[in-house]
């Protein structure tokens, strides 16, 4: 049995769905992502965790006892907020031990808490501090520092990093995953940054509108989304609408204005059911000529999975450029090239005609 | 001019302006009370404490009234007093006001206006005109009493006007605006996701609230108290009107000083002390924050 069951848990704010029959199985140790954009429905889903706000129903359980009916102050969690919320009255130190105190444990005991606490956030330091005098970054460990202090089974983190700037960001990610994964906190977060939930998370559940609609690895969510949304959210890709043309066990061609596709895999579908076929566009190739059979997969795919435009924009990024292809049917294509030569040949420029192609296996079918 | 120079030439005068006011309007007054206190009467006049005359400089500081303050019981009796008085005031309206404050703070945003304006609605009516009020109801023969009389509650009436009870009524019930509204002013930008995160780690609503909410509103019970204690030490008018004879405070020997004996000199001094008493602890208090403030930043 999951170490964190929710069952069947419904969010109603009036007359809208906050949270709409949402069920989740957390395994114990896991580091779990709710993905999603603003209004989703993933805070809501955390503060139920917490227990600031109560499911209209459903059930969270945690080690196997019904959470809901128990106020915030009974439960086994902490949170870390997105604002930090460090009470600023207080400094470092008291702060860290504020909820070690509410448990009435004893002062030296209190005291060797918080000082391993201090040492695991390197702020010993800073212990005397009030919060106003740390920076950002300071901040955001003696929040999580506070949220440990107390040995949760269960820890939330609420958008953990979005208060911090980029740079401070990507090296925070990892230092707080290797913080968690030392304690061995099972831990729930919250964040709308794709990038944060890739590199943190073991399982990312992307939401939208108040439902789950896909649980996996990062690379799963990546590599095969289960959905239009998925897809489009999760980092950027190339849509084609298209009609199943060809319906075999080990391969399907779908049909869309621009080109047909060959995809070297089965899909559960029925012949002339519409669909979205999805290249990601760094699985693309570009040239200038139109691809030899030498170059494709399969004998089957020559001819497939290819399409003529026109460079529209070039977006140069350092390690990877981006062109915009604009097909005639006006759809725009983004291709992504790796520069790993410095110099490499003639480069493409605005306005050349181009042949953009991808592999039957890359292609991911989505229906609608 | 360079642009720091400029931007300090700025400050000094933005500094400087509410300076001047302070030192013209209150500083410069304050000074004429003080000499005027340590001067000499002369029947009915005071004399200056500088004198000219056949080409001597005489300059005479009396201080005789400082050392009557000081000896008599009348003033110190009322010193204290007035300073008692003043801090029950202050002390029965914040436990009055916090709750008040409290709950217009948590209420939707869009009522707080409203709940406001109806804090400040009694200052639309005459402030004469509400103190008379309070004696029509709090007289013997008044609503109060004829209500517990009718309802048998007591056998005769009680006696609440001219009593430290009616003082304190009435200033209290005069100076609560004073303390809802500084307090109202802190609670309701407080972050509330702090009383949550107190929750979280363990703390009951209860001692969320003594541990956060009181804490962090300390500045505006310390703003309110001090609006409410600094008026409330030298009220004359609610002594005069509510109070009775064992509740003179220090307004009315004021105006007794001046008007009815005459004797400004003694009303000057009576006045400095007044000043001083209000001014003395405010100041150490200021600097037991700063030094506190000092130190947390060190």
């Amino acid at each position: 049995m999951a170490f964190l069951q929710i069952r069947h848990i419904v969010k109603q704010f009036d007359e809208v769905f906050a949270v709409d029959d949402v069920s989740l199985d957390i395994a114990q140790g896991e580091i779990f992502a709710l993905l999603g954009s603003s209004g989703c429905g993933k805070s809501t889903l955390l503060r139920m965790l917490a227990g600031f706000e109560t499911p209209t129903s459903g059930q969270i359980v945690l080690g196997g006892q019904d959470i809901v009916g128990l106020a915030p102050y009974d439960r086994p969690i902490n949170m870390m907020f997105q604002s930090y919320a460090l009470f600023p009255h207080l400094n470092v130190w008291d702060n860290i031990a504020f909820g070690l105190r509410r448990d009435g444990m004893s002062k030296p005991d209190i005291a060797q808490r918080v000082d391993e606490m201090l040492e695991m956030v390197q702020l010993k330091p800073y212990a005397k501090r009030k919060p106003h005098q740390l920076s950002g970054g300071q901040q955001q460990r003696v929040a999580l520092a506070r949220s440990l202090a107390k040995r949760p089974r269960l820890l939330l983190l609420d958008e953990p990093l979005g208060a911090l700037d980029a740079k401070l960001r990507q090296r925070t990610q990892l230092e707080l995953v290797h913080i968690i994964q030392r304690v061995g906190v099972t831990c729930v977060m919250v964040t709308h940054d794709q990038e944060e939930a890739m590199t943190m998370a073991t399982r990312i559940g992307v939401m939208s509108e108040g439902k789950i609609l896909q649980i996996g690895r990062p690379e799963e969510i990546y590599e095969t989304p289960n959905c239009r949304f998925v897809a489009d959210f999760i980092g950027t890709v190339n849509l084609f609408k298209g009609q199943v043309s060809v319906d075999e066990p080990d391969h399907v061609v779908i049909d869309s204005p621009e080109c047909r596709h060959y995809v070297s895999h089965g899909i559960t579908g029925t012949l002339g059911m519409e669909v979205d076929v999805a290249v990601r566009p760094e699985k693309m190739g570009l040239q200038a000529a139109a691809p030899l059979a030498s170059e494709r997969e399969s004998a089957a795919e020559v001819g497939h999975n290819q399409v003529q435009g026109e460079i529209t924009d070039i977006a140069y990024l350092g390690s990877l450029t981006t062109y915009h292809v604009r097909l005639a049917s006006g759809l725009v294509l983004k291709v992504t090239q790796t520069n790993a030569a410095r110099h490499a040949g003639v480069p493409l420029v605005s306005g050349d005609a181009v042949w953009v192609w991808w592999d039957g296996t890359d292609i991911v079918v989505l229906t609608r | 001019m360079s642009a720091t120079a400029l931007a300090r030439w700025g400050s000094r005068t933005l500094i400087g302006v509410p300076m001047l006011f302070l030192i013209a309007f209150f500083l410069l007054p304050f000074l004429v009370v003080f000499k005027i206190s340590v001067s000499e009467m002369d029947t009915v006049f005071f004399r200056d404490v500088l004198a000219w005359a056949d080409g001597l400089v005489t300059i005479k500081i009396n201080f005789a009234n400082y050392f009557s303050l000081a000896q008599d019981g009348l003033y110190l009796g009322t010193y204290i007093r007035s300073l008692g008085y003043a801090a029950m005031t202050a002390l029965i309206c914040l436990l009055i006001a916090y709750p008040f404050a409290y709950c217009i703070a948590r209420s939707p945003a869009d009522k707080r206006p409203a709940l406001l304006m109806m804090v400040m609605l009694p200052f639309w009516t005459s402030f004469l005109l509400r103190i008379y009020a309070w004696k029509i109801l709090l007289a013997d023969s008044g609503v109060f009493n004829q209500l517990l009389l009718v309802l048998g509650v007591i056998a005769e009436p009680i006696k609440m006007m001219n009593t430290p009870f009616s003082l304190i009524l009435g200033m209290v019930y005069c100076y609560i605006p004073f303390m809802i509204l500084p307090l109202y002013a802190t609670l309701v930008k407080m972050d509330l996701s702090l009383l949550e995160a107190a929750l979280d780690l363990g703390a009951t609503p209860a001692q969320a609230f003594w541990r956060i909410t009181v804490p962090l509103s300390k500045s505006g019970i310390i703003a309110g108290s001090m609006l409410v204690f600094i008026p409330c030490v030298g009220e004359f008018v609610i002594p005069e009107l509510l109070g009775g004879p064992q509740t003179l405070m220090i307004g009315r020997v004021l105006w007794d000083e001046f008007f009815g004996n005459n004797d400004w000199p003694m009303a000057a001094a009576v006045a400095v002390v007044m000043v001083l008493l209000i001014i003395v602890p405010l100041a150490l208090f200021n600097k037991h924050q700063a030094e506190a403030n000092a130190k947390a930043a060190a």
